[in-house]
């Protein structure tokens, strides 16, 4: 049967054309469409490749900027702590200096015023004695008046003496 | 990646266009083969009007046409004359091409002439030449000895058509992309890519292996010769080439002779001397493996010939009931229906050219692969 034998002829044909088909194809379809196709992927894929590379280099450029960013805020930190201690220092230098002087000051004053305190008492004391003694020649004078009241201190005044 | 994008745009735009294109096709193509069929019928009931054409044909139809019995119609001729080949490419009755014989005997060496010169003005066969034409071969018409029958048949015909779409196809493809460097593919370019894409990355890369580059010509060219074979077999008129044993013969065997010409050590050490089974297995596993080397090519034959034969005949079927209940409501339902199956079969021609393209890739990666015992 025709349909399920192959015949010669066809066959040949077939060979011919078809191995015929293979090379010509093979060199003028195949050969530029894989190879088009094929650099187009490998260009895709660099493309994609140096996003990528891109997106690294970003993000290690931005992760540099954060370090940098935060030495910065580092240093700003430390140089307003600094400033905040040296200010407390001068603070309390400028405290425990005034602090000092006006110890010095009331001292001194106190000083003064025992002096002034001693002088004055010495001065009273002198008056003391003064007005004591003023007195007691103003009472003496008055006792003394008359005789016998001289006559009786000079016997107690002898009295004592007989006693040392 | 822009481009990529403007890839798949342009090829899902265009996705719609070549979808209606196949179903107005395929209608078409139903329409076409019921109202040539119907008239090749209309004419088997008038003979008379025979005697007016150089046309020719050895149609049964008309053999019994001329014998007075109209009426008799013979669906089993008339498919297979439609499936096989023939010396004369018969589009309608009034519209057939006589195609070149080309013979060669030791005795009268090469001969070349018009296959019209074996019909007479009544179709019927006559000797030309001291030929004789006995079915597909040529005889010697003395001495009744084989002649080699070169002949361009229908199919042949068909074969050098296939191969020229096939060519002009692809190699304006081959020249957009030299033309489009680093663009974006365009037109035929961007409808062929995907297809292309396809046979490289689903069925020579995953099984084939990593030397799938050296086989991919031959793959793609496989592929796509089934592909435009089994459409263009599709058409009105035309012939079923893909579907013709010889041809896919021819391609199991170059595709057999490929896959053991590329067969390493360890391809024909499993084959002859199986690793990791007992002595006497081996023995008997011998003959089987040997056998399997052989029904590979014998099932890649059967299969595409079979598959695109019986959806001519089942096509060519339903298109005879018509003629043979005599009836036009019979005509118009089988028409719906050929147009139902003509979609399917648009189907099967890309199945079958993916078929045929896979497991020649599988064979080849088959007697490729590397130990890995």
């Amino acid at each position: 049967m025709d349909l399920l034998t192959p015949g010669t002829g066809l066959i040949v044909w077939q060979v011919l054309i078809f191995l015929g088909l293979v090379l010509v194809l093979a060199k003028y379809a195949w050969k530029p469409i894989l190879g088009s196709l094929k650099e187009r992927e490998e260009s895709i894929q660099q493309a994609l490749d140096q996003a990528e590379k891109a997106k690294q280099e970003m993000a290690s450029l931005k992760s540099d900027n954060e370090k940098l960013l935060k030495e910065a805020r580092e240093e700003r930190d430390k140089i307003l702590r600094d400033a905040r201690t040296a200010a407390s220092q001068i603070h309390d230098e400028a405290q425990t200096t005034a602090k000092k002087t006006a110890d010095k000051i009331i001292e001194d004053a106190k000083a003064v015023i025992n002096t002034e305190k001693q002088t004055a008492l010495r001065d009273v004391r002198a008056q003391v004695a003064l007005f004591s003694l003023e007195i007691a020649e103003k009472l003496i004078k008055k006792n003394l008046a008359n005789d016998k009241a001289q006559k009786e201190l000079t016997e107690t005044l002898i009295n004592d003496l007989k006693l040392n | 990646m822009q481009s990529e994008i403007k890839t798949l745009a342009c090829f899902t735009m265009k996705m719609p266009f070549f979808k209606t294109v196949a179903t107005l096709f395929s209608l078409l193509f139903g329409l076409f083969v019921g109202v040539s069929a119907w008239a090749q019928h209309a004419e088997g009931n008038h003979p008379q009007s025979d005697t007016a054409q150089t046309a020719l044909h050895t149609d049964l139809t008309h053999a019994e046409g001329d014998a007075g019995e109209g009426e008799k119609f013979n669906v089993n001729e008339t498919i297979i004359e439609h499936v096989t080949d023939a010396p004369v490419w018969h589009f309608a009755d009034h519209l057939v091409l006589p195609l070149p014989v080309i013979v060669y005997s030791k005795e009268k060496g090469l001969d070349v002439f018009s296959s019209s010169h074996f019909y007479d003005e009544h179709h019927h066969v006559v000797e030309y030449n001291g030929y004789k034409m006995e079915g597909r071969n040529i005889l010697i018409a003395a001495t009744g000895e084989k002649t080699l029958n070169l002949s361009i048949t229908k199919n042949v015909a068909m074969l050098f058509l296939t191969a020229i779409v096939l060519l002009w196809v692809l190699l304006s493809v081959a020249k957009a992309y030299k033309k489009n460097a680093g663009k974006a593919p365009s037109g035929l370019q961007s409808f062929m890519e995907p297809v292309i894409l396809f046979v490289r990355d689903e069925i020579a890369k995953p099984n084939i292996g990593k030397h799938y580059e050296k086989y991919l010509p031959y793959i793609l060219t496989l592929f796509f010769f089934i592909l435009f074979g089994n459409l263009l077999g599709l058409l009105p008129g035309s012939a079923n080439l893909t579907g013709n044993i010889a041809v896919t013969l021819t391609l199991a065997v170059l595709t057999f002779l490929i896959t053991n010409f590329s067969g390493n050590g360890n391809y024909w050490t499993h084959i002859f001397w199986t690793p990791g089974v007992p002595l006497l297995l081996r023995i008997i596993i011998l003959p089987v493996e040997i056998i399997g080397v052989f029904t590979k090519p014998f099932a890649l034959t059967i299969r595409l010939f079979v598959a695109i034969t019986a959806g001519h005949i089942v096509i060519l079927s339903l298109i005879c009931l018509g003629f043979i209940f005599h009836s036009y409501v019979v005509g118009v339902g089988a028409s719906l229906l050929v147009v139902f199956i003509n979609l399917i079969e648009l189907l099967v021609a890309g199945i079958q050219a993916y078929v045929f393209a896979l497991f020649t890739a599988l064979y080849i990666g088959m007697a490729t692969e590397e130990g890995h015992h």
